[in-house]
């Protein structure tokens, strides 16, 4: 059997694509060692999770994901996306609505943020500034660890490159080192600082400096976010982190609408890749790896259809990968505790997404009209999260949920038509399953009338302005995107799955336990969100055992 | 005042503080221990509660205490049985069923079996393996804990770490990487993986939320889980679960025997006012009569709480520290309740000596839903030990006294008034009870309930926490009480703290004072050696 590709990617997510993208171009010193990629692709377009589309006539609708600002910029210059049609508009303002009073704003320029702060709190705004030099200091520490492979503890020498070169030295030891020194410039007071922070929980942390029960519950959004953990459970605060580390345009913690919703970002990277020489094969959904002698040669797909490749990279999560893609017995042949740790791998969704086409753009209470420009964040105070949470851990939707949304056509108007408007809604937290029930429609449609009537309680009128609705459940976004218990993060953010851990422990440095197989998505370091760095650091990896001659 | 009669102050007479005095005065230093209640002992004291009625006033169960403790201090020699009336775990549901777990492996799989063969068959392989991985923690509970700047340690703690490491290693690739996924895992997931029947995931869920403020599902939980096993490990603690002989008082006699013998001062009734400063050192203490004593050294196993914020007057510390201080977490969430009970009802004189009531994960993050949100919990989970199963004298003949932890009754409620909650504790608690041992609530003639408000009152513990801050992992090893600050010495020069809020933590263990001891005596000898040189 003759290998036609150098590398099959399952998948054509944007971590996929950027991973077959990187292979195409021989890494970033490019023309070295340029790969035969083909990726696969089960839908009739690419992007999986960033993924926009016309579900309503004349309306552009951002599916999944809604925002952008974790996308490495390495990536972005590297892959040359703004060429490729990519354009992030920044916004600058944050809110949240109160039907009872005044809402909270927050800008993108301290300051601004500082004086909004005063009117409800002058001890508040003053300790806005200690906050927010914390959070860049923490920022700072974890941002260069995004783009190395984590090292392995239990490895005589950590640095080991692989089993064939057991002794070499890795490249990203110097990154590695780097952080260490970085680690080391801090100061021991500052050690301990992050030490602390990567394991309490954003409620105590916000206790310490704020006093305004709802501007807590405000700050903590981003710690809940795509988490099944209320914001008193401890780990959430490096959530925070994971939401505060992007930048847009170099400006830190910044984020944007990609021109056109989300799907424009997996277009331009599916453009860089092709233009590479990747070969993209959509509705095509694999059924099998398969493995003979321990190596993994290729892919079955659904009809049968057998292609052979050198190398099989899957940016499928974990639990989907290792519990459907591989047979149980290949993996058993290896290590018969790789199946435990896939089983108990932590993947529950806890998200829901409502997709709405407006006739107009709704009013906010308690809100100046410009809001509507940026995030809308409607929820309280810890209390009203925890409660939203509880429904949650005994296995229903939150009655009152907590709720991000945006409106990116207030700034692009390429998305719907003149004066129409579209709104993204993100809800959490939405259970994959009720109790131990599937979804039923009656289900789902009493979960979306509790979300509407959410908003409108706190945007009077809102439901009149309604042209159609499309609602989401983790159930929907599993069966439609491929996302295992629709977890968004492949895999959920709590340190025992990250780092080395991420998916699985000993499984951590983007290598699978076979050979020539590989894992590039969100289920492994550095996790979720449209970030690219997994994609970018998988490619890196099978690069250098290609160039070693390990494949 | 004359020359200087003592070398160290001890605040506090509870175990920690007596563990610190006996160490140091074995080394030959001069010290005075300072108590402000009329007996020793601290939370670790047997008190009668109703007439002819006596308990363990907080910790009822004795397993933490270190060997090293106790032979460093010869407390055998002092009458202490550490490993006398060694008890099992009884997992008790409603309506009388009941797992057993004891030392006898086959009976108490054949006791899960009837919940679960599958759980029978994981019970034992699975929990040695959680005692194993929590044995390499354990090995840092009697050492000072370093610094996470390599630069900052000495060769001592150096060495420490290295031998960490080597352990590390030699438990195998496995073990190291089931070691960094469980560590800040829940306790709920870790349940679902490892078992299936509800009854033996409740009680691991409770085993590891007891005494913090956390449910099952918090991340985190875990650790505490594996701390509680450390400390159960004969290595680090005394192997077992044990009701002493004459109730934790015992401990605390053979305690006050060693410090005397070794010429240890105690003086009872005796609390103290504040700490005397003097240019920006500790220099002694005044009593709350206003008497002055002297001493270049104060060590306070106080908690950190009252240590730093109460007993040093306002304005000797940075605000930094102060703040880091008053947000340890130490929102207390245990109640203790007493009953003095005609009789026994057969449930419980059957089961082993710990009962616990947790029939499910759930039971208990209900428990703690109530908490969080400032409630004395609806339907507590709970731990029960009759010790007069062990020792008949603590009440009168024929009569029992039920010592009883119920989880959860927070510190900081909300809307329900100290009284409204004391109420509630022991109403609720005889509901659960009488459900699991019907008729007991007849047999109670009387009772005492004390919430964590009582036990701050009563035992001066700062939020009623009895580890003296939660032990969980943003308060551990070197974040206890906090960063910079974890080896015991204090930031005002002459100031220690050797109670359960420094590392490594609460528990009857006597580690933490052990630690400080050593931590004071090689400060002293470095201060010796300067002025000798000089």
């Amino acid at each position: 059997m003759a290998s036609k590709y150098d590398a099959i990617v399952i998948g054509g997510g944007h971590n996929g694509l950027v991973t077959a993208a990187y292979l195409a171009k021989g890494g970033e010193k490019e023309g070295k060692n340029k790969l035969k990629v083909l990726v696969i692709e089960r839908y009739h377009k690419v992007g999986g999770a960033a993924m926009s589309e016309e579900i309503y006539p004349g309306f552009t609708y951002s599916t999944c994901s809604y925002v952008c600002s974790l996308l490495r910029p390495e990536i972005f210059r590297f892959l040359d996306l703004p060429r490729h049609g990519l354009q992030v508009i920044p916004y600058e303002i944050n809110s949240s609505p109160n039907h009872e009073g005044e809402g909270i704003v927050t800008y993108s320029d301290h300051d601004r943020t500082r004086e909004s702060l005063r009117r409800h709190s002058i001890k508040d705004a003053e300790a806005y500034d200690h906050y927010a030099a914390e959070i860049s200091r923490q920022c700072r520490f974890i941002k260069p660890l995004l783009m190395v492979t984590p090292p392995d503890p239990t490895r005589l020498n950590p640095f080991a490159q692989n089993k064939i070169n057991p002794w070499g030295k890795r490249n990203d030891l110097e990154g590695l080192l780097k952080i260490g020194r970085e680690f080391g410039r801090m100061g021991e007071k500052q050690m301990y600082e992050i030490i602390r922070f990567w394991t309490m929980s954003i409620g105590d942390f916000l206790d310490e400096y704020f006093e305004t029960p709802r501007w807590k519950g405000f700050a903590a959004a981003s710690s809940i976010i795509g988490t099944a953990l209320g914001p008193y459970s401890p780990g959430t605060a490096y959530v925070l982190l994971h939401h505060y580390m992007g930048e847009v345009d170099g400006q830190i913690g910044a984020w944007g609408f990609a021109r056109g919703g989300m799907g424009s970002v997996s277009k331009a990277i599916a453009s860089a890749a092709t233009e590479a020489g990747v070969e993209i094969r959509t509705n095509a959904e694999v059924a099998k790896v398969i493995i003979r002698g321990g190596k993994a040669v290729g892919v079955t797909l659904g009809n049968g259809e057998e292609i052979y490749a050198r190398t099989v990279v899957s940016n499928a999560d974990p639990k989907r990968t290792y519990l459907k893609l591989i047979e149980k017995s290949d993996l058993d042949s290896i290590d018969p505790d790789i199946h435990a740790y896939a089983k108990n791998f932590k993947i529950r969704g806890s998200s829901g997404k409502l997709n709405i086409a407006l006739d107009g753009l709704p009013q906010f209470a308690g809100l100046p009209k410009e809001s509507a420009w940026g995030t809308i964040d409607i929820g309280g105070d810890f209390d009203y999260i925890e409660r939203a949470y509880d429904d949650y851990k005994y296995g229903s939707w939150s009655k009152r949920p907590f709720l991000d949304i945006v409106i990116p056509t207030t700034v692009d108007p390429t998305m719907a038509p003149p004066g129409k408007h579209f709104m993204s809604v993100f809800v959490q937290y939405v259970p994959y399953k009720l109790g131990e029930q599937p979804w039923t429609p009656e289900m789902k449609s009493a979960f979306e009338k509790d979300v509407l009537d959410t908003i409108e309680m706190n945007a009077p009128g809102f439901k009149d302005l309604i042209l159609h609705c499309q609602t989401r459940t983790p159930w929907d976004i599993e069966n439609e995107v491929g996302l295992t218990e629709g977890n968004i993060f492949q895999g959920e953010l709590t340190l025992d799955q990250m780092l080395f851990n991420r998916p699985f422990p000993g499984l951590g440095q983007y290598r699978g336990p076979f050979d020539n197989f590989y894992m590039c998505g969100s289920g492994t370091h550095p996790g979720g969100g449209v970030m690219g760095a997994p994609g970018a650091n998988a490619a890196r990896e099978m690069l250098r055992d290609f160039k070693h001659g390990v494949v | 005042m004359s020359a200087q009669q003592y070398d160290v102050i001890v605040i506090g007479a509870g175990h920690n503080g007596l563990v610190t005095a006996s160490y140091l005065a074995k080394a030959g230093q001069k010290v005075l221990v300072l108590e402000a209640r009329e007996q020793p002992g601290g939370a670790a004291q047997t008190r009668e509660f109703a007439k002819g009625y006596r308990t363990s006033a907080v910790a009822h169960i004795l397993h933490a205490l270190h060997p090293k403790v106790i032979g460093d201090l010869g407390l055998e020699g002092h009458g202490l049985k550490a490993t006398e009336n060694r008890i099992g775990t009884s997992a008790m549901l409603p309506g009388g069923a009941r797992l057993d777990i004891t030392d006898d492996k086959a009976a108490t799989q054949a006791s899960i079996a009837r919940f679960s063969p599958a759980d029978a068959q994981a019970y034992h392989p699975r929990m040695e393996r959680l005692v194993k991985l929590a044995g390499a923690l354990g090995s840092f509970l009697m050492k000072t804990p370093p610094s996470p700047s390599p630069a900052a340690n000495d060769f001592q703690t150096k060495l420490a770490l290295g031998m960490f490491a080597v352990q590390l290693r030699l438990m195998g690739k496995k073990d190291m990487l089931e070691m960094s996924r469980i560590l800040t895992i829940n306790v709920a997931d870790l349940a679902n993986d490892f078992f299936e029947s509800d009854i033996v995931k409740g009680l691991l869920g409770f085993e590891a939320t007891l005494g913090v403020y956390l449910g099952p599902r918090s991340p985190n939980t875990v650790f505490n889980l594996l701390y509680r096993l450390a400390s159960m490990n004969v290595k680090h603690g005394q192997g077992g679960l044990f009701l002493p002989q004459g109730g934790m008082g015992a401990v605390v006699d053979a305690l006050v025997k060693a410090a005397k013998t070794a010429g240890v001062t105690i003086r009872t009734s005796a609390p103290v006012g504040h700490i005397l400063i003097e240019k920006d050192v500790a220099v002694g203490v005044v009593l709350a009569n206003g008497e002055e004593i002297r001493a270049p050294i104060v060590a306070s196993s106080a908690d950190p709480q009252r240590t730093l914020l109460h007993l040093v007057e306002p304005g000797n510390l940075d605000t930094e520290f102060l703040r880091r201080m008053r947000h340890l977490r130490m929102n207390g969430c245990v109640a203790k309740v007493h009953l003095a009970l005609d009789g026994l009802p057969d449930a419980l004189k059957q089961a082993q000596g710990r009962m616990v009531v947790a029939p499910s994960t759930n039971y208990v993050e209900h428990a703690f839903d109530c908490a969080k949100y400032g409630r004395v919990s609806d339907n507590p989970a709970l731990e029960i030990v009759i010790p007069t199963l062990s020792d008949p004298s603590l009440a009168p003949s024929g009569k029992h006294v039920a010592s009883i932890l119920c989880q959860y009754a927070p510190f900081k409620l909300r809307t329900t008034t100290q009284d409204e909650a004391r109420t509630q504790v022991l109403e609720r608690t005889l509901n659960v009870l009488d459900q699991v041992a019907p008729g007991v609530r007849n047999q109670v003639t009387a009772s005492e309930v004390l919430t964590p408000h009582d036990l701050e009152s009563k035992f001066n513990l700062s939020g009623g926490q009895w580890h003296q801050g939660e032990v969980t992992l943003d308060q551990v090893f070197f974040l206890r009480p906090a960063a910079s600050f974890q080896q015991y010495k204090m930031p005002l020069p002459g100031l220690w703290l050797c109670g359960a809020g420094a590392h490594p933590g609460g528990n009857v263990s006597g580690a933490a004072g052990a630690n400080a001891a050593r931590e004071i005596l090689n400060d002293i000898r470095k201060t010796t050696a300067r002025k000798g040189a000089a």
